[in-house]
Protein backbone atom coordinates (compact mmCIF):
# COMPACT_ATOMS: atom_id res chain seq x y z
CA UNK A 1 0.00 0.00 0.00
CA UNK A 2 1.40 3.68 -0.92
CA UNK A 3 1.07 6.98 1.20
CA UNK A 4 -1.39 8.86 0.87
CA UNK A 5 -1.88 12.61 1.71
CA UNK A 6 -4.18 15.27 1.83
CA UNK A 7 -2.21 18.10 -0.51
CA UNK A 8 -5.88 20.85 -0.53
CA UNK A 9 -8.54 21.33 0.97
CA UNK A 10 -11.90 23.87 0.44
CA UNK A 11 -14.99 24.14 2.34
CA UNK A 12 -17.90 26.59 2.35
CA UNK A 13 -19.32 28.17 4.93
CA UNK A 14 -21.95 25.98 6.95
CA UNK A 15 -24.83 28.02 7.34
CA UNK A 16 -28.70 28.06 7.89
CA UNK A 17 -31.16 27.99 4.65
CA UNK A 18 -29.12 29.30 1.88
CA UNK A 19 -30.23 29.92 -2.32
CA UNK A 20 -27.05 28.04 -3.98
CA UNK A 21 -27.50 24.85 -4.90
CA UNK A 22 -25.45 21.48 -3.93
CA UNK A 23 -24.08 21.23 -7.22
CA UNK A 24 -22.75 25.01 -6.74
CA UNK A 25 -22.07 24.74 -3.19
CA UNK A 26 -19.98 21.47 -3.73
CA UNK A 27 -18.34 23.67 -6.52
CA UNK A 28 -16.47 26.22 -4.62
CA UNK A 29 -15.60 24.27 -1.85
CA UNK A 30 -14.00 21.61 -4.70
CA UNK A 31 -12.09 24.77 -6.29
CA UNK A 32 -10.69 25.87 -3.38
CA UNK A 33 -8.84 22.59 -2.76
CA UNK A 34 -7.71 21.79 -6.33
CA UNK A 35 -6.49 25.17 -6.34
CA UNK A 36 -4.44 25.61 -3.27
CA UNK A 37 -3.26 21.88 -4.79
CA UNK A 38 -1.44 23.48 -7.23
CA UNK A 39 -3.48 21.07 -10.04
CA UNK A 40 -5.99 22.05 -12.54
CA UNK A 41 -9.55 20.14 -12.95
CA UNK A 42 -8.54 18.21 -15.38
CA UNK A 43 -5.79 16.52 -13.31
CA UNK A 44 -8.58 15.28 -11.01
CA UNK A 45 -8.70 11.02 -12.11
CA UNK A 46 -11.83 10.77 -9.66
CA UNK A 47 -14.55 12.08 -7.37
CA UNK A 48 -15.42 10.39 -4.28
CA UNK A 49 -18.70 12.86 -2.88
CA UNK A 50 -20.99 12.19 -0.16
CA UNK A 51 -24.40 13.00 -0.27
CA UNK A 52 -27.29 12.78 1.55
CA UNK A 53 -30.51 14.22 1.04
CA UNK A 54 -30.31 15.48 -2.50
CA UNK A 55 -33.48 13.80 -3.86
CA UNK A 56 -35.51 15.46 -1.22
CA UNK A 57 -33.84 19.11 -0.64
CA UNK A 58 -33.79 19.67 -4.37
CA UNK A 59 -34.95 16.76 -6.14
CA UNK A 60 -31.77 15.87 -7.33
CA UNK A 61 -30.31 12.45 -7.34
CA UNK A 62 -26.34 11.30 -8.94
CA UNK A 63 -25.52 15.25 -8.05
CA UNK A 64 -21.43 13.65 -8.00
CA UNK A 65 -21.99 13.99 -12.05
CA UNK A 66 -23.24 17.31 -12.36
CA UNK A 67 -20.63 18.32 -9.96
CA UNK A 68 -17.61 16.42 -11.25
CA UNK A 69 -19.05 18.18 -15.07
CA UNK A 70 -19.47 21.51 -13.50
CA UNK A 71 -16.10 21.86 -11.80
CA UNK A 72 -14.64 20.31 -15.06
CA UNK A 73 -13.74 17.60 -14.19
CA UNK A 74 -15.02 16.12 -17.57
CA UNK A 75 -16.13 12.00 -17.88
CA UNK A 76 -14.75 10.95 -15.08
CA UNK A 77 -15.67 8.07 -12.88
CA UNK A 78 -18.18 10.01 -10.08
CA UNK A 79 -19.15 8.28 -6.97
CA UNK A 80 -21.68 9.29 -4.54
CA UNK A 81 -21.80 7.55 -1.33
CA UNK A 82 -24.88 7.83 1.24
CA UNK A 83 -24.02 6.93 4.90
CA UNK A 84 -26.36 9.46 6.22
CA UNK A 85 -23.70 11.84 8.41
CA UNK A 86 -20.99 9.43 7.98
CA UNK A 87 -21.14 9.77 4.21
CA UNK A 88 -18.18 12.52 3.32
CA UNK A 89 -15.93 10.13 5.90
CA UNK A 90 -17.36 7.28 3.46
CA UNK A 91 -16.43 9.02 0.42
CA UNK A 92 -12.68 9.97 1.65
CA UNK A 93 -12.08 6.92 2.98
CA UNK A 94 -12.40 4.83 -0.24
CA UNK A 95 -10.49 7.75 -1.82
CA UNK A 96 -7.72 7.33 0.21
CA UNK A 97 -7.64 3.32 -0.23
CA UNK A 98 -8.45 3.79 -4.34
CA UNK A 99 -5.08 5.67 -4.51
CA UNK A 100 -3.29 3.84 -1.55
CA UNK A 101 -4.16 1.60 -3.69
CA UNK A 102 -2.11 2.55 -6.79
CA UNK A 103 -5.13 2.72 -9.09
CA UNK A 104 -5.14 6.36 -8.82
CA UNK A 105 -2.87 9.46 -8.04
CA UNK A 106 -4.88 11.70 -7.67
CA UNK A 107 -8.49 12.27 -6.68
CA UNK A 108 -11.08 14.68 -5.16
CA UNK A 109 -13.41 13.59 -2.40
CA UNK A 110 -15.72 15.62 0.12
CA UNK A 111 -19.11 16.12 0.28
CA UNK A 112 -22.47 18.14 -0.10
CA UNK A 113 -25.78 19.03 1.69
CA UNK A 114 -28.52 21.23 1.91
CA UNK A 115 -30.41 20.30 5.40
CA UNK A 116 -31.46 23.77 6.58
CA UNK A 117 -33.13 24.18 3.33
CA UNK A 118 -35.37 21.50 4.34
CA UNK A 119 -36.78 23.07 6.96
CA UNK A 120 -37.24 21.42 10.72
CA UNK A 121 -40.63 19.24 9.93
CA UNK A 122 -38.61 17.35 6.56
CA UNK A 123 -35.48 17.54 7.59
CA UNK A 124 -36.72 15.04 10.79
CA UNK A 125 -38.16 12.94 8.51
CA UNK A 126 -35.60 12.66 6.18
CA UNK A 127 -33.13 12.04 9.47
CA UNK A 128 -35.22 9.54 10.92
CA UNK A 129 -34.85 7.09 7.34
CA UNK A 130 -31.83 6.35 8.78
CA UNK A 131 -33.03 4.59 11.76
CA UNK A 132 -35.17 1.21 11.12
CA UNK A 133 -38.06 2.51 8.54
CA UNK A 134 -40.24 -1.28 9.16
CA UNK A 135 -39.32 -2.13 12.90
CA UNK A 136 -38.14 1.28 14.44
CA UNK A 137 -39.97 4.18 12.89
CA UNK A 138 -43.70 3.48 13.46
CA UNK A 139 -42.90 4.21 17.25
CA UNK A 140 -41.88 7.89 16.27
CA UNK A 141 -37.90 7.46 16.84
CA UNK A 142 -36.11 10.68 15.54
CA UNK A 143 -32.68 11.32 15.45
CA UNK A 144 -32.99 13.06 18.73
CA UNK A 145 -34.86 10.91 20.09
CA UNK A 146 -32.47 8.15 19.48
CA UNK A 147 -29.91 10.08 21.49
CA UNK A 148 -31.57 11.32 23.86
CA UNK A 149 -32.62 7.61 25.11
CA UNK A 150 -29.19 6.70 25.20
CA UNK A 151 -28.84 10.00 27.65
CA UNK A 152 -30.83 8.10 29.81
CA UNK A 153 -29.47 5.27 29.35
CA UNK A 154 -25.98 6.65 30.31
CA UNK A 155 -27.17 7.94 33.23
CA UNK A 156 -28.53 4.67 34.26
CA UNK A 157 -25.69 2.72 33.44
CA UNK A 158 -23.04 4.57 34.74
CA UNK A 159 -24.97 5.84 38.30
CA UNK A 160 -24.86 9.15 37.53
CA UNK A 161 -27.59 11.78 38.67
CA UNK A 162 -29.49 13.07 35.41
CA UNK A 163 -28.70 16.63 36.60
CA UNK A 164 -25.66 16.32 37.04
CA UNK A 165 -25.27 14.80 33.06
CA UNK A 166 -27.24 17.87 32.32
CA UNK A 167 -24.73 20.03 33.59
CA UNK A 168 -21.96 17.72 31.82
CA UNK A 169 -23.46 17.80 28.78
CA UNK A 170 -24.45 21.29 29.07
CA UNK A 171 -20.25 21.90 29.47
CA UNK A 172 -19.71 20.27 26.28
CA UNK A 173 -21.97 22.99 24.57
CA UNK A 174 -20.46 25.78 25.95
CA UNK A 175 -16.99 24.55 25.23
CA UNK A 176 -17.93 24.04 21.65
CA UNK A 177 -19.81 27.35 20.90
CA UNK A 178 -16.79 29.13 22.49
CA UNK A 179 -14.83 27.67 19.59
CA UNK A 180 -17.19 27.91 17.27
CA UNK A 181 -17.15 31.75 17.82
CA UNK A 182 -13.56 32.06 16.51
CA UNK A 183 -14.30 30.23 13.31
CA UNK A 184 -15.37 32.93 10.65
CA UNK A 185 -16.72 29.12 8.54
CA UNK A 186 -19.26 28.15 11.64
CA UNK A 187 -22.93 28.35 11.03
CA UNK A 188 -23.88 29.12 14.88
CA UNK A 189 -21.55 31.84 15.93
CA UNK A 190 -22.04 32.88 19.79
CA UNK A 191 -21.52 32.45 23.55
CA UNK A 192 -23.99 30.31 24.94
CA UNK A 193 -23.96 29.76 28.85
CA UNK A 194 -24.93 26.97 31.15
CA UNK A 195 -27.78 28.88 32.38
CA UNK A 196 -29.34 29.27 28.80
CA UNK A 197 -28.89 26.04 27.74
CA UNK A 198 -30.79 24.50 30.61
CA UNK A 199 -33.61 27.02 29.80
CA UNK A 200 -33.73 26.33 25.93
CA UNK A 201 -36.40 24.05 24.10
CA UNK A 202 -36.84 20.34 25.25
CA UNK A 203 -36.87 18.88 22.22
CA UNK A 204 -36.65 14.74 23.46
CA UNK A 205 -36.26 14.40 27.16
CA UNK A 206 -33.12 15.20 28.62
CA UNK A 207 -31.79 16.92 25.50
CA UNK A 208 -32.80 20.83 25.06
CA UNK A 209 -32.46 22.76 22.10
CA UNK A 210 -28.45 24.06 22.94
CA UNK A 211 -27.80 19.80 23.07
CA UNK A 212 -28.73 19.54 19.50
CA UNK A 213 -26.30 20.45 16.54
CA UNK A 214 -28.56 22.48 13.87
CA UNK A 215 -29.72 21.25 10.38
CA UNK A 216 -26.43 23.37 7.97
CA UNK A 217 -26.13 23.87 4.39
CA UNK A 218 -22.61 23.48 3.21
CA UNK A 219 -19.70 21.58 1.46
CA UNK A 220 -16.18 20.27 1.93
CA UNK A 221 -13.96 18.54 -0.97
CA UNK A 222 -10.17 17.48 -0.18
CA UNK A 223 -7.51 16.47 -2.97
CA UNK A 224 -6.08 13.30 -2.13
CA UNK A 225 -2.63 12.55 -3.77
CA UNK A 226 -0.22 9.68 -3.68
CA UNK A 227 3.17 10.15 -1.52
CA UNK A 228 5.39 10.69 -4.95
CA UNK A 229 2.40 13.49 -6.21
CA UNK A 230 2.16 14.89 -3.44
CA UNK A 231 5.75 15.47 -3.03
CA UNK A 232 5.79 17.64 -6.18
CA UNK A 233 2.82 19.48 -4.98
CA UNK A 234 3.51 20.86 -1.62
CA UNK A 235 5.94 20.91 0.96
CA UNK A 236 3.27 20.63 3.61
CA UNK A 237 1.49 17.33 2.78
CA UNK A 238 -1.11 15.71 6.06
CA UNK A 239 -0.84 11.77 5.60
CA UNK A 240 -3.85 10.01 6.10
CA UNK A 241 -1.97 7.14 7.93
CA UNK A 242 -4.88 5.32 9.36
CA UNK A 243 -7.98 4.44 8.71
CA UNK A 244 -11.26 2.17 9.53
CA UNK A 245 -15.19 2.14 9.57
CA UNK A 246 -17.97 -0.34 10.62
CA UNK A 247 -21.80 -0.94 10.63
CA UNK A 248 -24.28 -1.93 13.24
CA UNK A 249 -27.84 -2.53 12.45
CA UNK A 250 -31.09 -0.88 13.89
CA UNK A 251 -30.86 0.56 17.85
CA UNK A 252 -32.54 -2.19 19.95
CA UNK A 253 -30.47 -4.68 18.33
CA UNK A 254 -26.98 -3.02 19.41
CA UNK A 255 -28.05 -3.79 22.93
CA UNK A 256 -25.28 -5.66 24.10
CA UNK A 257 -23.40 -2.59 23.94
CA UNK A 258 -25.70 0.63 24.69
CA UNK A 259 -24.92 3.09 25.40
CA UNK A 260 -21.62 2.49 23.42
CA UNK A 261 -21.15 1.84 19.92
CA UNK A 262 -19.81 -0.97 18.87
CA UNK A 263 -19.42 0.06 15.13
CA UNK A 264 -17.10 2.98 16.84
CA UNK A 265 -14.83 0.50 19.21
CA UNK A 266 -14.17 -1.27 15.84
CA UNK A 267 -13.72 1.29 13.86
CA UNK A 268 -11.25 3.38 15.76
CA UNK A 269 -9.54 0.51 16.69
CA UNK A 270 -8.69 -0.28 12.74
CA UNK A 271 -7.38 2.85 12.66
CA UNK A 272 -5.25 3.30 15.68
CA UNK A 273 -3.97 0.24 14.60
CA UNK A 274 -3.49 1.09 10.90
CA UNK A 275 -1.54 4.19 12.01
CA UNK A 276 0.85 2.58 14.95
CA UNK A 277 -1.10 5.23 17.53
CA UNK A 278 -3.17 5.26 20.62
CA UNK A 279 -5.39 7.59 21.90
CA UNK A 280 -2.63 9.11 24.34
CA UNK A 281 -0.87 10.25 21.13
CA UNK A 282 -3.74 12.57 19.28
CA UNK A 283 -3.22 16.18 19.65
CA UNK A 284 -6.67 17.33 18.38
CA UNK A 285 -9.83 15.62 17.43
CA UNK A 286 -13.12 16.44 15.29
CA UNK A 287 -15.45 13.97 16.80
CA UNK A 288 -19.38 13.51 16.03
CA UNK A 289 -21.13 15.83 18.62
CA UNK A 290 -24.54 15.78 16.35
CA UNK A 291 -25.90 15.76 20.22
CA UNK A 292 -23.88 17.01 23.57
CA UNK A 293 -24.47 13.38 25.08
CA UNK A 294 -22.88 12.09 21.64
CA UNK A 295 -19.43 13.78 22.07
CA UNK A 296 -18.88 11.75 25.59
CA UNK A 297 -20.25 8.62 24.28
CA UNK A 298 -17.54 9.23 21.83
CA UNK A 299 -14.85 10.60 23.30
CA UNK A 300 -14.79 7.35 25.33
CA UNK A 301 -15.32 4.84 22.77
CA UNK A 302 -12.39 6.91 20.56
CA UNK A 303 -10.67 5.56 24.22
CA UNK A 304 -9.91 9.21 25.48
CA UNK A 305 -11.51 9.12 28.76
CA UNK A 306 -13.01 6.34 30.68
CA UNK A 307 -16.54 5.35 30.51
CA UNK A 308 -18.91 7.42 32.53
CA UNK A 309 -16.07 9.53 33.38
CA UNK A 310 -15.98 12.30 29.85
CA UNK A 311 -18.17 14.37 31.19
CA UNK A 312 -15.86 15.29 33.79
CA UNK A 313 -13.01 15.42 31.86
CA UNK A 314 -14.83 18.47 29.94
CA UNK A 315 -15.87 20.09 33.34
CA UNK A 316 -12.50 19.94 33.97
CA UNK A 317 -11.11 21.27 30.74
CA UNK A 318 -9.13 17.80 29.40
CA UNK A 319 -11.13 18.08 26.41
CA UNK A 320 -10.04 21.47 25.83
CA UNK A 321 -7.24 23.52 24.07
CA UNK A 322 -4.56 22.93 26.37
CA UNK A 323 -6.18 19.42 28.11
CA UNK A 324 -5.24 16.23 27.25
CA UNK A 325 -6.75 16.17 23.75
CA UNK A 326 -8.66 19.04 22.03
CA UNK A 327 -11.95 17.78 20.71
CA UNK A 328 -13.46 19.82 18.31
CA UNK A 329 -11.44 23.10 18.21
CA UNK A 330 -13.85 23.65 15.11
CA UNK A 331 -16.75 24.34 17.01
CA UNK A 332 -17.97 20.82 16.41
CA UNK A 333 -21.20 19.70 14.76
CA UNK A 334 -23.10 21.67 17.66
CA UNK A 335 -21.31 25.47 16.31
CA UNK A 336 -20.02 24.86 13.09
CA UNK A 337 -22.50 23.41 11.35
CA UNK A 338 -23.60 19.43 10.55
CA UNK A 339 -24.29 19.32 6.73
CA UNK A 340 -24.49 15.91 6.96
CA UNK A 341 -23.34 14.54 3.53
CA UNK A 342 -20.53 16.99 3.62
CA UNK A 343 -19.83 16.87 7.55
CA UNK A 344 -17.06 14.37 7.59
CA UNK A 345 -14.68 16.19 4.93
CA UNK A 346 -15.09 19.21 7.09
CA UNK A 347 -13.28 17.36 10.03
CA UNK A 348 -10.73 16.43 7.47
CA UNK A 349 -10.46 20.25 6.34
CA UNK A 350 -10.49 21.25 10.48
CA UNK A 351 -7.75 18.97 11.24
CA UNK A 352 -5.63 19.69 7.81
CA UNK A 353 -5.74 22.86 8.81
CA UNK A 354 -4.77 22.17 12.53
CA UNK A 355 -1.71 20.44 11.71
CA UNK A 356 -0.56 22.96 9.36
CA UNK A 357 -1.03 25.72 11.81
CA UNK A 358 -3.75 28.08 9.54
CA UNK A 359 -6.60 28.37 11.84
CA UNK A 360 -7.33 31.29 14.39
CA UNK A 361 -5.14 31.77 17.14
CA UNK A 362 -7.99 31.36 19.85
CA UNK A 363 -9.00 27.89 18.75
CA UNK A 364 -5.15 27.08 16.90
CA UNK A 365 -4.20 23.92 19.07
CA UNK A 366 -0.03 24.59 19.54
CA UNK A 367 2.41 21.88 17.77
CA UNK A 368 -0.27 19.29 16.69
CA UNK A 369 1.10 16.96 14.92
CA UNK A 370 -1.23 13.91 15.25
CA UNK A 371 -5.13 14.25 14.32
CA UNK A 372 -7.82 12.37 14.13
CA UNK A 373 -11.77 12.74 13.13
CA UNK A 374 -14.69 10.46 14.04
CA UNK A 375 -17.92 10.63 11.95
CA UNK A 376 -21.21 8.38 12.89
CA UNK A 377 -24.27 7.94 10.22
CA UNK A 378 -27.61 6.95 11.91
CA UNK A 379 -27.99 5.31 14.83
CA UNK A 380 -24.63 4.23 15.42
CA UNK A 381 -25.11 1.94 12.03
CA UNK A 382 -21.92 4.04 10.07
CA UNK A 383 -18.93 4.75 11.76
CA UNK A 384 -15.73 6.22 10.28
CA UNK A 385 -12.44 7.38 11.82
CA UNK A 386 -9.80 8.72 10.24
CA UNK A 387 -6.47 9.13 11.65
CA UNK A 388 -4.00 12.39 10.24
CA UNK A 389 -0.25 12.76 10.62
CA UNK A 390 2.19 16.18 9.55
CA UNK A 391 4.17 14.76 6.77
CA UNK A 392 6.91 17.58 7.50
CA UNK B 1 -33.10 -18.94 0.28
CA UNK B 2 -36.89 -17.97 1.92
CA UNK B 3 -37.12 -15.70 4.87
CA UNK B 4 -38.55 -17.57 7.87
CA UNK B 5 -40.76 -14.50 9.29
CA UNK B 6 -41.02 -11.79 7.14
CA UNK B 7 -42.20 -8.00 7.81
CA UNK B 8 -45.45 -8.48 6.65
CA UNK B 9 -46.23 -11.92 8.57
CA UNK B 10 -44.62 -10.43 12.22
CA UNK B 11 -46.61 -7.10 11.54
CA UNK B 12 -49.80 -8.78 10.80
CA UNK B 13 -49.19 -10.61 14.19
CA UNK B 14 -48.43 -7.11 16.06
CA UNK B 15 -51.69 -6.02 15.07
CA UNK B 16 -53.31 -8.76 16.66
CA UNK B 17 -51.21 -8.21 19.88
CA UNK B 18 -49.05 -10.83 19.07
CA UNK B 19 -45.39 -10.66 19.29
CA UNK B 20 -43.52 -13.33 17.31
CA UNK B 21 -39.65 -13.68 17.52
CA UNK B 22 -37.21 -16.00 16.01
CA UNK B 23 -35.31 -18.70 18.65
CA UNK B 24 -32.15 -19.91 17.23
CA UNK B 25 -31.49 -24.09 17.38
CA UNK B 26 -27.95 -23.40 17.64
CA UNK B 27 -27.09 -20.94 20.40
CA UNK B 28 -30.69 -20.32 21.73
CA UNK B 29 -30.53 -16.43 21.39
CA UNK B 30 -34.06 -15.04 20.52
CA UNK B 31 -33.78 -12.67 17.49
CA UNK B 32 -36.18 -9.57 17.18
CA UNK B 33 -37.60 -7.95 14.85
CA UNK B 34 -37.13 -11.24 12.84
CA UNK B 35 -33.54 -11.14 10.20
CA UNK B 36 -32.18 -14.15 8.10
CA UNK B 37 -29.69 -14.64 10.49
CA UNK B 38 -29.37 -15.28 13.87
CA UNK B 39 -28.25 -11.76 15.38
CA UNK B 40 -26.01 -13.56 17.68
CA UNK B 41 -24.04 -15.93 15.91
CA UNK B 42 -25.26 -15.67 12.23
CA UNK B 43 -26.87 -19.24 12.64
CA UNK B 44 -29.52 -19.60 9.80
CA UNK B 45 -31.67 -22.07 11.47
CA UNK B 46 -34.08 -20.44 13.82
CA UNK B 47 -37.58 -21.45 14.41
CA UNK B 48 -41.01 -19.02 14.71
CA UNK B 49 -42.05 -18.63 18.28
CA UNK B 50 -44.33 -15.98 20.29
CA UNK B 51 -42.84 -14.13 22.50
CA UNK B 52 -44.55 -13.17 26.26
CA UNK B 53 -44.42 -9.39 25.79
CA UNK B 54 -43.50 -8.70 29.12
CA UNK B 55 -40.09 -7.24 29.75
CA UNK B 56 -38.40 -4.08 31.63
CA UNK B 57 -37.61 -0.65 30.36
CA UNK B 58 -33.98 0.09 29.73
CA UNK B 59 -34.25 3.40 28.31
CA UNK B 60 -37.22 6.11 27.25
CA UNK B 61 -37.50 9.69 25.73
CA UNK B 62 -39.95 11.65 26.10
CA UNK B 63 -40.69 13.49 22.10
CA UNK B 64 -41.50 16.71 21.67
CA UNK B 65 -40.80 16.98 17.94
CA UNK B 66 -42.26 14.86 15.34
CA UNK B 67 -41.69 13.87 11.88
CA UNK B 68 -43.23 15.79 9.08
CA UNK B 69 -46.94 14.08 9.20
CA UNK B 70 -46.47 12.86 12.84
CA UNK B 71 -46.76 16.20 14.54
CA UNK B 72 -50.38 15.33 15.82
CA UNK B 73 -48.65 11.86 18.14
CA UNK B 74 -46.44 14.25 20.24
CA UNK B 75 -45.83 14.09 23.43
CA UNK B 76 -45.01 10.51 23.03
CA UNK B 77 -42.78 8.22 24.84
CA UNK B 78 -40.28 5.90 23.62
CA UNK B 79 -38.89 2.80 24.95
CA UNK B 80 -36.48 0.64 24.64
CA UNK B 81 -37.66 -2.82 26.84
CA UNK B 82 -35.29 -5.65 27.40
CA UNK B 83 -37.61 -8.47 26.83
CA UNK B 84 -38.26 -11.83 29.04
CA UNK B 85 -36.70 -13.81 26.13
CA UNK B 86 -33.43 -11.41 26.00
CA UNK B 87 -34.24 -9.26 23.48
CA UNK B 88 -34.21 -5.47 23.82
CA UNK B 89 -37.32 -4.14 21.13
CA UNK B 90 -38.52 -0.46 20.55
CA UNK B 91 -41.64 0.34 21.18
CA UNK B 92 -43.76 3.18 22.96
CA UNK B 93 -45.53 3.41 26.28
CA UNK B 94 -49.17 4.14 27.51
CA UNK B 95 -51.28 4.82 30.58
CA UNK B 96 -48.19 7.31 31.71
CA UNK B 97 -48.08 10.67 31.46
CA UNK B 98 -45.25 11.94 28.74
CA UNK B 99 -44.75 15.47 30.08
CA UNK B 100 -43.88 14.05 33.82
CA UNK B 101 -42.05 10.78 32.49
CA UNK B 102 -38.91 10.44 34.58
CA UNK B 103 -35.63 8.25 35.45
CA UNK B 104 -37.53 6.20 37.44
CA UNK B 105 -39.26 4.31 34.53
CA UNK B 106 -35.83 2.90 34.26
CA UNK B 107 -36.21 -1.07 35.74
CA UNK B 108 -39.93 -0.91 35.78
CA UNK B 109 -41.77 -4.13 34.06
CA UNK B 110 -44.14 -3.59 31.42
CA UNK B 111 -46.51 -5.93 29.52
CA UNK B 112 -47.03 -5.41 26.18
CA UNK B 113 -50.85 -3.88 25.75
CA UNK B 114 -51.45 -3.53 21.72
CA UNK B 115 -49.84 -3.21 18.57
CA UNK B 116 -50.34 0.54 17.50
CA UNK B 117 -50.69 1.16 13.61
CA UNK B 118 -48.48 4.11 12.12
CA UNK B 119 -50.25 3.62 8.84
CA UNK B 120 -47.33 5.01 7.03
CA UNK B 121 -47.18 8.66 5.01
CA UNK B 122 -45.56 9.10 1.44
CA UNK B 123 -42.11 7.89 1.82
CA UNK B 124 -42.43 4.42 3.95
CA UNK B 125 -43.68 1.35 1.88
CA UNK B 126 -47.55 1.05 3.59
CA UNK B 127 -48.33 0.46 7.79
CA UNK B 128 -45.93 -0.49 10.22
CA UNK B 129 -46.72 -1.71 13.90
CA UNK B 130 -45.12 -0.63 17.26
CA UNK B 131 -45.49 -2.29 20.39
CA UNK B 132 -47.10 0.05 22.79
CA UNK B 133 -46.54 -1.37 26.80
CA UNK B 134 -47.95 -0.55 29.74
CA UNK B 135 -45.89 -0.42 33.08
CA UNK B 136 -47.11 -3.55 35.29
CA UNK B 137 -49.47 -3.48 38.25
ZN1 LIG C 1 -27.63 -18.33 17.27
Amino acid sequence: MRKVAVVGVGETKFSAAQEKTSVELFAEAAMEAITESNLKPKDVQALFLGNVLGDFSEGQGMVQVFAAENIGCRNIPANRYEGACASASMAVRDAFMWVASGFYDIVLAGGVERAAAMGTALATRTFAMSSDSRYEFPSGITFPALFAMLAHLYAARYGIPIDKLKEQMATVSVQSYHYGMFNPKAHLRKEVDVEAILKSFMVSTPLQLHDCCPFSDGAAALILASERAAKKLTNRPVYITGVGQASSGPLANQQDYLPRLQAREISSQQAYNMAGVKPKDIDVCELHDCFSIASLIAAEGLGFFEYGKSGEAWMKGEAAIGGKVAINPSGGLKSKGHPIGATGAGQVYEITKQLRGEVEPERQVDGAKIGMTDTLGGDGGTLVNMVLRCGW
Amino acid sequence: MEYKLAFKDYNEALKRNELLGLKCRECGTITVPPKMACRKCASLDMEVIKLMGKGKIQTFTTCNVASEGREDELPYIILLVELEEGAWIMGNLAGTDPTTASMELIGQKVRMAEGRVFPGDRYSAGEGTSPVFRIEA
